[in-house]
């Protein structure tokens, strides 16, 4: 039910106005990081008080919502935040990802693909990519600026020295439309090729650090990489212990007390609509929920 | 601006260069000439101005007057002193050097001692792991670091090591002229003349024009073709290093020369 008492969505008009002033910024200068007047929310930084901020400015009452957490639809994060909205807007809100028209999320991209109209929102810790090598945010602007963005390569050249191999697996730093290097906040490296030439609007919002950028549709988004060491998504041995996908992101997941484990799709609303359709895996012990029977 | 030749003329002009802090005269109206493959060691007493002057030909600080120019190869002569930041930031890692005193302003001491090499390299656009790397190992070799730290991190390194290692982070892209801020300061004696040695052998090798800044005159004997004194953000006499240092004209540097420690 919708809660008395409060505006729509949350914050007022003029913070709306605002939040969508940045959007509009942000969506002109594909992964440019425009500054805005991140609000407090009620829920801690770190938690998604970005994603919510850029949600609430984009929402309207005809909306439905998907929120995901590590690609679950069932985490205690997308729970209070999709309850959140479905209390201050009492729009629509869904699991299913080809219903919706707003997907906030954080670490994961549905697998199944976005279509023209919709909006995924991501929520994002940390906004800059060149934070850690460049602690100074006025040498970072100017950087950007001047995109001088040879420093990123030391951090993936570190990543072979060290391991023989380019072992950056989540936060793998893209250029975005050939201009601005960016953050893809903490994304499996997995995804970073289903954000390139998608056909809905990607939007990233940091509370913390009051940034918003996006990747507008059909923007090519490239992963760094070498010539010798290309550019390489993860892979797994087996398929998903409940629905058999094998072209999925899984997640390994302890399941009992003698340290048994089950591969399993994250994206949970992918898996149990291929399960709903018949396809079954042979990972999950009986009486596990989902468990082919 | 003319254009000139490669071959001909000096390739840097340093012409009335000034520079305030406030009230106080840093550097005031200095000029002078570096020629390639010179070394011109810029001496005086701490708070001469030595350190701002070579901040300010390298253009990293900007100059309230005067000008500097700089002969590239491309371009003929630029004025380092309303160059744009993009062509300034280019040449810096192309054609120039600069040798900080404090290792940890010079090196990204978190990241490996190869990565620190090649990392010019990846700035001007190289993508090849392997290349880089083999590159990187041919340098620390160069300055004497052992193949097998490649992948250790500067901060693990012994100052020397470090200072060492950040000339080679800077040669790699085979500079014309390198900025030198007292890259001996703070080392022991031993560790300082293995230092000077390696650099000796490397600015004939290479033929580099060296501006060399030190409060130390042995340093300046042992490296330095001419010889600059600086005080209080004047230059008070340029000549030959031998000549100033045995014959010297003015009364500071009569006075510099004269506290030498005799041993």
């Amino acid at each position: 039910m919708t809660e008395q008492g409060y505006n729509f969505a949350y914050l007022d008009e003029q913070t709306k106005r605002m939040l969508r002033r940045a959007i509009l910024k942000a969506v002109a200068i594909p992964g440019y990081q425009v500054p805005f007047a991140s609000r407090d929310m009620p829920l801690p930084y770190g938690w998604g008080t970005g994603g919510i901020q850029v949600t609430a400015a984009c929402i309207g009452p005809d909306d439905t919502l998907k929120v995901i957490d590590q690609g679950a639809d069932d985490t205690t994060n997308a729970v209070s935040i999709r309850r959140f909205f479905e209390r201050m807007t009492g729009v629509a809100t869904t699991e299913a990802t080809a219903e919706a028209s707003i997907i906030q999320t954080r670490h994961r991209i549905p697998e199944e693909p976005l279509v023209d109209g919709q909006i995924l929102v991501y929520q994002v810790p940390i906004p800059e990519p060149l934070r850690f090598l460049e602690p100074r945010e006025t040498e970072t602007r100017q950087m950007h600026a001047l995109s001088d963005y040879g420093v990123m390569h030391v951090k993936l050249y570190e990543d072979i020295a060290r391991m023989g191999r380019i072992t950056t697996s989540y936060n793998y730093p893209v250029m975005v439309d050939d201009r601005y290097l960016m953050s893809p906040s903490p994304t499996p490296k997995f995804d970073n090729p289903k954000m390139s030439m998608t056909p809905a609007l990607q939007l990233f919002g940091a509370g913390r650090e009051k940034r918003i950028y996006a990747v507008p549709p059909w923007t090519e988004v490239v992963s760094l990489d070498f010539e010798d060491h290309p550019f390489e998504v993860q892979s797994w041995d087996r398929p998903c212990g409940l629905c058999g996908a094998t072209d999925s992101y899984l997640d390994e997941v302890v399941i009992d007390d003698l340290g048994t484990r089950l591969f399993c799709c994250s994206d949970t609303d992918y898996c149990s609509r291929r399960r709903a359709a018949g396809h079954a895996g042979v990972g999950a012990p009986a009486g596990y929920p989902g468990a082919a029977s | 601006m003319t254009i000139q030749m490669p071959s001909d003329g000096p390739l840097l002009q340093v012409q009335g260069v000034s520079k305030r802090f406030g009230r106080i005269h840093a550097v005031d109206e200095v000029s002078f000439d570096v020629w390639p493959g010179e070394v011109l060691a810029v001496v005086g007493e701490s708070g001469s101005g030595k350190t701002t002057l070579l901040n300010l030909v390298a253009g990293r600080v900007p100059v309230d007057g005067g000008a500097v120019l700089y002969r590239s190869k491309d371009r003929g002569l630029e004025d380092v002193a309303v160059m744009d930041e993009p062509r300034r930031r280019h040449l810096a890692r192309t054609e120039w050097g600069f040798v900080h005193q404090a290792p940890r302003d010079g090196l990204r001491l978190k990241v490996s001692a190869g990565a620190n090499v090649g990392e010019r390299l990846m700035a001007l656009g190289h993508r090849h792991y392997g290349r880089i790397r083999g590159t990187a190992a041919d340098w620390l070799g160069r300055v004497e670091i052992p193949l097998d730290r490649i992948d250790d991190l500067p901060e693990t390194f012994s100052g020397g090591m470090q200072q060492r290692l950040q000339i080679a982070r800077n040669l790699v892209t085979a500079p014309r002229v390198v900025f030198m801020d007292e890259p001996t300061g703070g080392l022991d004696v031993s560790v300082q003349a293995r230092l000077l040695d390696l650099l000796r052998n490397l600015v004939t090798e290479l033929s580099l024009a060296v501006v060399i800044v030190t409060h130390d005159l042995a340093v300046a004997r042992l490296l330095a073709h001419r010889m600059l004194v600086m005080q209080r953000g004047r230059v008070v006499e340029l000549g030959l290093t031998d000549q100033v240092l045995d014959d010297p004209q003015h009364a500071y540097s009569q006075l510099l020369v004269a506290s030498i420690l005799q041993g």
